[in-house]
């Protein structure tokens, strides 16, 4: 366990040396959170309430989203691309040479990532949210440790998903589509781009129960207070639950592909 | 960890009619795909000593990566029987990773953003190599590749000989019983190359390490190598001592006189055959497994001699003759 601990604060620091690029991402979030804010309040004068949020709760959800966006790799930046590339151009052969779990590998490599960006990217514009607008940020701390559970957890789901659709890689020799399909569909399936309870009926019943619900929707949702109890317990076991489901399918996938893909190049 | 498994120390990598087929698909038309059977490694049986350094050489495509990626276990045999220090490589291929180290020349192991130190952390924990050894390893490594300076820089900033020195480091840390090492000096300067070299030498002669090489520099081979095996075609063609490949492929060595002054070509020693003329100078190519020293005395007595020297064959001709004897195959 100390090697994938080891991977992770690795993660961490790989990422910690690109100064520049978490300053234009810290900078591109809190744009995009003014943005999306001004939209939500638009939005919100016209139908308050609007999927059961106040409008100050509209616009925490704007803000913890710009401070999640970069952790829960909402739109790529993660280790996709490297391990797509890895798997094209045949570095994964070394990756396989070691006597290590290639899933449990990039996984670790992953939560150390999202650790910096939850970090690097998420407290600035937060603060900056919260310094403009009037949001509704918990002050129990208990909250907020329920809160980092929840985003672990939904950093473990959307590895796991990204863990899968990277692997396609061994079958499809050019993989970029599968990784921008799977871009589109979860920042929409978050419910980044709007609440997934604003939709109605059963449009609204499947998109919070797909997995992309619980890499963004949730963990907000735990923030607000929107779950207590057993709600709460059954919201954190519905993360768990995908993300144990998907990471088995990854590692079914895994042993598939490394047994009847061929490796690439010499 | 359980106890290791008996090994054979005469067989410490065994392969025994090691085949690996692949399908591949080609589309035949608008629709139509034509299924075709490719024999990349088509029966090979080979047995390598514990500490043997051998040269594994083929041509581009022979077969050469396959059966190194299957002594490994990250390919699966198509079939044969392979043992690699006693484990089954594709059932255990975790436990056996812990035993064998590759070098690359054309991948790194090291992490492209990290400082070369930090690789070698991760290496340390990967291996969970004790702390004495790998003080200890570590020392050696950087004493003997000249690695102290690029501990702190990022691997990206290396350059391809210092990347390389890096790599073999970072594959021997943990003491491997097997190395592979697929053109270990491919693109290196003249200087390097022979660091890397004298650092296998060293290495197989103090720790008894195994060594499989795959190269196409045959200075590599002559320099480490007792034994060679060449593959072509996914079929071993050749298994035995550099000397032998020559007799095999009827190389020949090269007498070069100097005489005093021009003279019509010497054609009166026998078992000797004139290649070139050029001046006073002379070629006189002769088989290679004959002796030297009565041809040299035959010219001494009849022409006026000023220098001489004798030329060792090009084994690069020789394999090139070898592969070119084997049409069809």
């Amino acid at each position: 366990m100390r090697l994938y601990a080891a991977v992770a604060v690795s993660g961490f620091r790989r990422h910690a040396t690109y100064r520049v690029a978490t300053a234009a991402g810290v900078f591109t979030n809190t744009v995009f959170g003014f943005i999306l804010a001004y939209t939500f309040i638009a939005l919100w004068d016209e139908r308050p309430h609007l999927g059961g949020y106040d409008q100050g709760q509209a616009l925490t959800f704007v803000w913890v989203g710009q401070a999640l966006l970069a952790a829960v790799s909402l739109m790529g930046g993660g280790f996709e691309q490297e391990l797509q590339e890895r798997i094209r151009n045949g570095d994964i052969a070394v990756d396989l040479y070691r006597p290590a779990d290639l899933q449990l590998w990039w996984l670790s490599a992953d939560l150390g990532r999202a650790g910096f960006q939850l970090l690097g990217r998420g407290v600035v514009p937060l603060a900056a949210g919260a310094l403009c607008f009037e949001l509704t940020l918990p002050t129990a701390p208990l909250r907020w440790l329920l809160f980092l559970c929840a985003v672990t957890l939904a950093v473990v789901v959307g590895f796991a998903l990204r863990y899968l659709m990277a692997l396609g890689a061994f079958w499809l020799l050019d993989n970029a589509g599968v990784l921008m399909v799977g871009q589109l569909l979860s920042l929409f399936f978050s419910g980044m781009l709007l609440p997934l309870t604003v939709f109605p009926g059963t449009f609204g019943d499947v998109a919070q129960a797909l997995p992309w619900a619980a890499v963004f929707q949730v963990p907000v949702d735990v923030l607000l207070g929107r779950y207590a109890g057993t709600g709460l317990a059954g919201a954190l076991g519905f993360q768990a639950g995908w993300a144990a489901l998907l990471l088995a399918l990854g590692r079914l996938t895994q042993a598939r592909a490394t047994r009847k893909a061929v490796v690439q190049g010499g | 960890m359980g106890k290791e498994p008996a090994t054979d120390d005469k067989a410490f990598i065994e392969l025994d009619g090691l085949e690996k087929v692949f399908q591949v698909r080609r589309r035949a038309g608008l629709l139509r795909r034509e299924r075709r059977e490719v024999r990349a490694v088509d029966g090979i049986s080979f047995r390598v000593p514990r500490g043997e350094i051998v040269g594994y050489i083929g041509p581009n495509g022979a077969g050469k990566s396959t059966t190194i990626k299957m002594l490994t276990g990250i390919l699966m045999p198509s079939g044969g029987r392979l043992r690699v220090a006693g484990i089954d490589p594709t059932r255990d291929r975790t436990r056996l990773a812990r035993r064998i180290g590759v070098v690359f020349g054309q991948r790194t192991t090291l992490w492209w953003d990290l400082p070369l130190r930090d690789s070698y952390g991760l290496v340390r924990r990967m291996y969970r190599i004790p702390d004495a050894r790998y003080r200890a390893n570590m020392e050696r490594c950087v004493d003997l590749l000249d690695l102290g300076d690029l501990l702190d820089v990022p691997v990206r900033q290396l350059s391809l000989g210092q990347r390389m020195r890096g790599d073999i480091a970072a594959a021997l840390l943990h003491d491997p019983d097997v190395l592979y090492l697929d053109e270990p000096t491919i693109g290196l300067d003249v200087v390097s190359k022979a660091k890397v070299r004298g650092f296998l030498r060293d290495l197989n002669a103090e720790r008894g390490t195994t060594v499989l090489l795959t190269t196409h520099d045959l200075t590599d081979i002559e320099q480490l190598c007792g034994r060679v095996m060449v593959i072509d075609h996914g079929r071993l063609v050749y298994d035995g001592a550099l000397d032998g490949l020559h007799k095999v492929g009827e190389s020949e060595r090269m007498l070069v006189v100097d005489l005093e002054r021009e003279l019509p070509p010497i054609d009166d020693v026998p078992g000797t055959r004139v290649d070139r003329v050029e001046g006073p100078r002379q070629w006189l190519a002769f088989p290679a497994a004959r002796s030297a020293a009565p041809i040299v005395a035959a010219v001494a007595e009849r022409y006026p001699l000023v220098d001489l020297s004798v030329r060792e064959p090009d084994i690069e001709q020789v394999i090139a003759r070898l592969y070119a004897d084997r049409p069809g195959l």
